[in-house]
């Protein structure tokens, strides 16, 4: 059986990957647009913000093709499927046998139809990530368009670089997908405070050499335009082959589409009615195409959300139904502006349906856990939200400490014994070392046993 | 009598001066030992002496649980292995040792396993310890030296991350040597070293792996890789940089539930360091995919330029008295003496020649300890078994399973000073002489050979391992020593050459030298403190990385088992609590089985503190009181394993390398025992 994947992005590589992990004989042929090995799309951000190298983003070693057996071919493009021939055709003329087929075309950038819009550069691949950064070393200004995940955090990359940025959001707060109103205002005054200059609510209309056009007229300068307008489903090779495709390419629970020979996986997938844009689900998918395509039994049931904004100095997670509001669900809410903190929990059924951590927590860890895996809540919902709390223990005074409390772990003596001791006649560490062993194991606990040998030596000169 | 010798229990094998008067002996702690530098003891080491004087000591031997004459007993067993062998071939007849023995016996089993039995078929319980930190170390460096430097290293340094270590519990005088260094623990639970540590990292259990990869991925990431160090002592970084792009640190935290921000602080301490140390335990170690966890360890290790450099590393932390020795010298299916290979043959050919036999009567390799345990009594498995210094019924996972096919055997040999859970199952019981009561070496967690010299005398009617061994080799027509001494100088012998060379190691030398570290291959070698400061024991010098992957546990939990559960120790008992279940103050101090549990997975469950909750998997059940604390996981309850059940419930799915059980983690169900 040989296998023909189109699209070798993050989803088309995983399958293949995932494919060679299963069966190490199947013949497969890769097809990327792109010209460079395939690499790690979501640490692009990282790459624009200098927290990753460019050669860091590799997926794959170069040499991983031949030393796995798998025909890969790079910035080729197919061009048409033929499907009742079962063969695919490259730009090239060239044209390739499949009897399984993945379409993996993943998506581009949505280039908004404004005069001017040539002279902006898209966020979306790593040609992209090369062309920003070529023009913010000699830039003075930038403008991105588009409030997203990935446009905040191209604005933070730039302005991480020196570089004063404008970031423009059609919309009235930023993320609206992902955040409530409190939230994208919380994380708006955050990149303030990290020298982006948040603009919401206004529409850019033409795109200048000197910078952005808003629509009432007021110009935005900056000599680099970055656009981050979101992305659309790469399906126009899936349509013409006669594909049913709404806004992606309509697949099964198995990822298959209507025809049985052929799969699509990825950003231009549309399973259950949602199209993904994150990884995650890409890779959920990949596995379960690749368990299918090796003979497997597998069922993609879709994919739970987590957003997760890779801006330094700016911690933000988002999950699920974040908008819900008390007359549908049960909200746990906590601002606090000054500090660039907003936590919200929307819980349904005794069950974390969503939530927004912004600003630096250790919640997010075991809230994006409880999310995931859908289990249910404690009552103690602020211990969620605060998982400090419980930790928080009043130090032993040795005033306060019962006598059955355990003071030397190792030797397991409490103060009783060390009370007891002292009333024998013990009056320094070394005498209640002599007779208990408190202090002979770890050695942590000397502190402790000094205090209360002290305390019980101060009280006697009180009483005398 | 006054005697310098060393603690029964752990690998750090603090040094203990034993005073005894007749019958009233007392312990002291020393003060030349590095190990316990300043006298430090635990509870454990403290109250040792009560193991001599314990009433539940075995002083005859049992033959189908009644006393017999020893002449009776190995007469019986001799025979019975002579009839086994006939009917089933030598691998009919299997062994079972500890990483409690010291490493004349350790040496001296396998030795009577293949050439007195001619079974392929020996194993240890080391299996279920170290096994994952040394196929690891030996795929990135070429050896397995537990620390490969002295422990007094760590104090010097700036930052140690410890991986899966509880050392104020398992070995707390180990906590002296950290009180210098920025302490960073990962464990799923905050446990009495987390609570020490500068930075605890919780990570889920099973995706200690992930952790690793993420921490490296974010070394890499900001650009903190010693690059100067990678390019000069190490080879196949490339591979691992490639394959750490599909582990960016968001997906990290979203598999292990370790926060971003947590990452970033301990790769930012561990690369600020002038000096630091990555050290793991059996936290990381004991999962089906073990090894590779260890791997990613030390790619963190290798990545930041530790290993190799004057006061900075990677290193295991070892858990058993003899955990380093007892995995040198030839009771490991795999191996021969100077942690040779058994299937090499230039290692066949010159132990062969020590042995006086031919390579080719050698058998070749057996099956690992929890494959030996299963095929008991199966038809294609051992029928006869031998067991030293190990108690298989309460330490093997899925110990209802093991029990049932120790049962199935047509001879079960157990030696053992106690009547342990598995010696009451055996046909024959060899009551045997104890640490104080025997001399004997013992290498410790830093590969420091250690003499452990007799300060007592035996009991009357028990011997020691060495003679009942000298014993049944001579019923079938072999002559062994049961002179510590000359074994030692035979294991000398034996591993010179090997990776473990103790060719120049003596009685004296150790005397002298307060222990000396391996590899000492002759008497004016000073020994090797810290072998890899010029190279790495590889065949090209350099330090290998080796790219992982993460995967899932075996066990997931799932709507039946909906709860993780991980095992471990407590201060005062030790492995199987044969020996310490039986002194009295460490009785008091841990009187029974627990079950922790978080608070909010205990109000779910409407448990209370104190309760007893049973605990089920799908290999068994067992019970425990309840112990509420928020130190541990919502998602995850612990059990120790010191007492019989623990390992009911424990999933034997296997490393593939190691071969280690995922003693760690599995998925069960609590619930309230009404």
């Amino acid at each position: 059986m040989r296998l023909v994947v189109v699209g070798n992005g993050m989803a088309g590589s995983r399958l293949v990957g995932e494919v060679r992990a299963r069966d190490p004989h199947m013949p497969v042929t890769v097809f990327g647009a792109e010209t460079w090995q395939p690499y790690n799309r979501v640490l692009l951000s990282n790459v624009l913000a200098g927290s990753s190298g460019p050669d860091q983003v590799r997926l794959l070693d170069p040499s991983w093709y031949a030393s796995h057996g798998v025909e890969a071919v790079f910035g080729t493009e197919v061009v048409r499927v033929d499907r009742s021939a079962q063969t695919v055709i490259t730009a090239d003329g060239r044209s390739t046998p499949y009897d399984v087929l993945v379409m993996a075309t993943g998506s581009e950038a949505i280039v908004p139809p404004v005069p001017g819009a040539e002279l902006a550069i898209p966020f979306r691949t790593l040609d992209d990530c090369h062309r920003i950064l070529a023009a913010a070393e000699h830039g003075r200004r930038a403008v991105v368009v588009g409030g997203g995940l990935l446009g905040i955090e191209a604005a933070r990359g730039l302005a991480g670089r020196g570089l004063p940025v404008t970031l423009l959001h059609l919309a009235g707060h930023l993320m609206e997908r992902q955040l409530d109103a409190e939230a994208g205002l919380v994380l708006g005054e955050t990149l303030t405070g990290l020298g982006v200059d948040i603009r919401t609510g206004v529409t850019a209309e033409a795109i200048l050499e000197e910078g952005v056009r808003l629509a009432d007229g007021e110009l935005v300068e900056g000599d680099l335009v970055v656009l981050a307008c979101g992305v659309r489903p790469m399906t126009a090779l899936a349509k013409e082959s006669g594909l049913s495709v709404r806004r992606g390419i309509v697949v099964d629970d198995e990822m298959r589409t209507e025809d049985p020979a052929v799969f699509a996986i990825g950003e231009c997938a549309e399973h259950d009615g949602t199209v993904y844009g994150l990884v995650a689900p890409a890779w959920e998918q990949a596995a379960v195409a690749a368990e299918i395509i090796t003979g497997g039994k597998a069922l993609y049931r879709g994919s739970r959300l987590v957003t997760r904004l890779k801006a330094r100095s700016v911690e933000l997670a988002a999950m699920g139904e974040t908008h819900l509001t008390e007359e549908h669900a049960e909200v746990v809410r906590f601002t606090h502006r000054a500090r660039g903190t907003y936590r919200k929990l929307v819980i349904r059924d005794g069950r974390l349906v969503g939530a927004i951590l912004l600003g630096d927590t250790d919640a997010v860890g075991t809230l994006t856990q409880l999310f995931d895996r859908g289990g249910p809540l404690p009552g103690d919902r602020a211990g969620l939200l605060f998982p400090g709390l419980g930790a928080v223990t009043v130090a032993d005074s040795p005033v306060l400490m019962p006598d059955a409390a355990k003071v030397c772990q190792c030797n397991n003596v409490t103060k009783g014994q060390i009370r007891a001791c002292w009333e024998a006649g013990a009056r320094d560490v070394a005498g209640v070392a002599a007779a208990t062993r408190a202090t002979t194991g770890c050695g942590t606990c000397r502190d402790a046993v000094e205090g209360i040998v002290g305390w019980l030596c101060e009280q006697e000169g009180i009483s005398a | 009598m006054v005697t310098a010798t060393h603690c029964p229990y752990c690998a750090l094998q603090c040094g203990m001066t034993i005073t005894a008067t007749g019958t009233d002996i007392t312990i002291t702690p020393r003060t030349d030992i590095p190990a316990n530098s300043g006298g430090a003891l635990c509870q454990k080491g403290w109250t040792a002496a009560e193991l001599l004087t314990n009433g539940e000591r075995l002083t005859t031997p049992l033959l189908h649980g009644r006393p017999v004459a020893w002449d009776t007993a190995l007469d019986y067993v001799a025979d019975r292995l002579t009839a086994i062998r006939a009917v089933h071939g030598p691998d009919g007849v299997a062994v079972f040792g500890g990483g409690g023995l010291t490493n004349e016996k350790a040496y001296q089993l396998g030795k009577f396993a293949r050439v007195v039995l001619g079974t392929s078929q020996i194993d240890y319980n080391g299996r279920f310890c170290m096994s994952s930190a040394a196929a690891a170390s030996l795929r990135a460096f070429g050896l397995d030296r537990g620390l490969p430097f002295p422990i007094t290293d760590l104090a010097e340094t700036d930052v140690v991350l410890l991986a899966g270590g509880n050392v104020a519990e398992t070995m707390p005088p180990f906590v002296r040597h950290l009180t210098g260094p920025r302490l960073i623990v990962i464990d799923p639970r905050r446990t009495a070293t987390a609570k020490l540590a500068w930075l605890h990292l919780q990570p889920t259990p099973g995706t200690d792996l992930a952790l690793a990869l993420g921490l490296l991925h974010l070394v890499i990431a900001e650009g903190l890789v010693d690059e100067d160090y990678v390019a000069a002592r190490t080879s196949g970084f490339e591979q691992v940089r490639t394959s750490l792009a599909s582990w960016w640190p968001e997906r990290v935290e979203r598999v292990t539930g370790v926060p971003v921000g947590r990452m970033r602080e301990a790769v930012r301490a561990l690369a600020s360091a002038r000096r630091a140390a990555v050290l793991t335990g059996r936290g990381a170690e004991q999962h089906a995919k073990g090894t590779d966890t260890v791997t990613a360890f030390i790619n963190l290790a290798l990545a930041l330029g530790l290993p190799g450099r004057p006061g900075s590393g990677y290193g295991c932390l070892t858990g058993q008295g003899n955990g380093q020795g007892g995995r040198e010298h030839g009771q490991k299916a795999d191996q021969l003496p100077g942690y040779r290979k058994i299937d090499d043959p230039a290692a066949r050919e010159h132990v062969a020649a020590i042995w006086g036999v031919r390579p080719e009567e050698l058998p070749g390799p057996g099956r690992s300890a929890y494959e030996l345990l299963d095929a008991l009594g199966t038809p294609q498995g051992p029928r006869a078994l031998l067991v030293f210094g190990s108690n298989p019924v309460v330490s093997a996972p899925r110990s209802a399973h093991v029990t049932e096919r120790l049962d199935a055997l047509d001879l079960l040999v157990v030696c053992d000073i106690v009547l342990s859970e598995t010696a009451a199952r055996a046909d024959v019981v060899f009551p045997v002489t104890q640490w104080a009561e025997e001399t004997g070496t013992m290498t410790n967690l830093e590969g420091r050979v250690l003499l452990r010299r007799q300060a007592v005398p035996a009991p009357e009617g028990v011997r020691s391992d060495l003679e009942i061994i000298r014993e049944l080799a001579g019923r079938l027509g072999h002559r062994f020593s049961a002179e510590p001494r000359e074994v030692f100088e035979e294991l000398g012998r034996a591993s010179a050459g090997g990776a473990a060379d103790y060719a120049g190691i003596t009685y004296e030398r150790i005397t002298e030298e307060t222990g000396v570290f391996w590899p000492c291959p002759s008497p004016d070698d000073p020994g090797r403190p810290r072998p890899f400061l010029d190279s790495f024991a590889t065949p090209d010098g350099r330090a290998r990385f080796v790219p992982v992957e993460h995967r899932p546990a075996a066990e997931e939990p799932d709507d039946d088992y909906p709860v993780y559960l991980t095992t471990g120790r407590v201060l005062a008992q030790y492995q199987s609590g044969a020996q310490t279940r039986r002194i009295a103050a460490l009785t008091k101090a841990a009187p029974e089985p627990f079950v922790e549990l978080h608070p909010d997975l205990a109000e779910q469950l409407a448990i209370t503190a104190g309760d007893v909750v049973r605990v089920l998997s799908r290999r068994g059940e067992s019970t425990g009181v309840a112990r509420v604390s928020d130190t541990i996981r919502r998602d995850t309850v612990f059990m120790p394993f010191h007492w019989e059940g623990a390992n009911r419930l424990t999933n034997p799915a296997l490393d593939p390398s190691s071969r280690m059980p995922e003693f760690k983690v599995c998925a069960v169900r609590v619930e309230k025992v009404a």
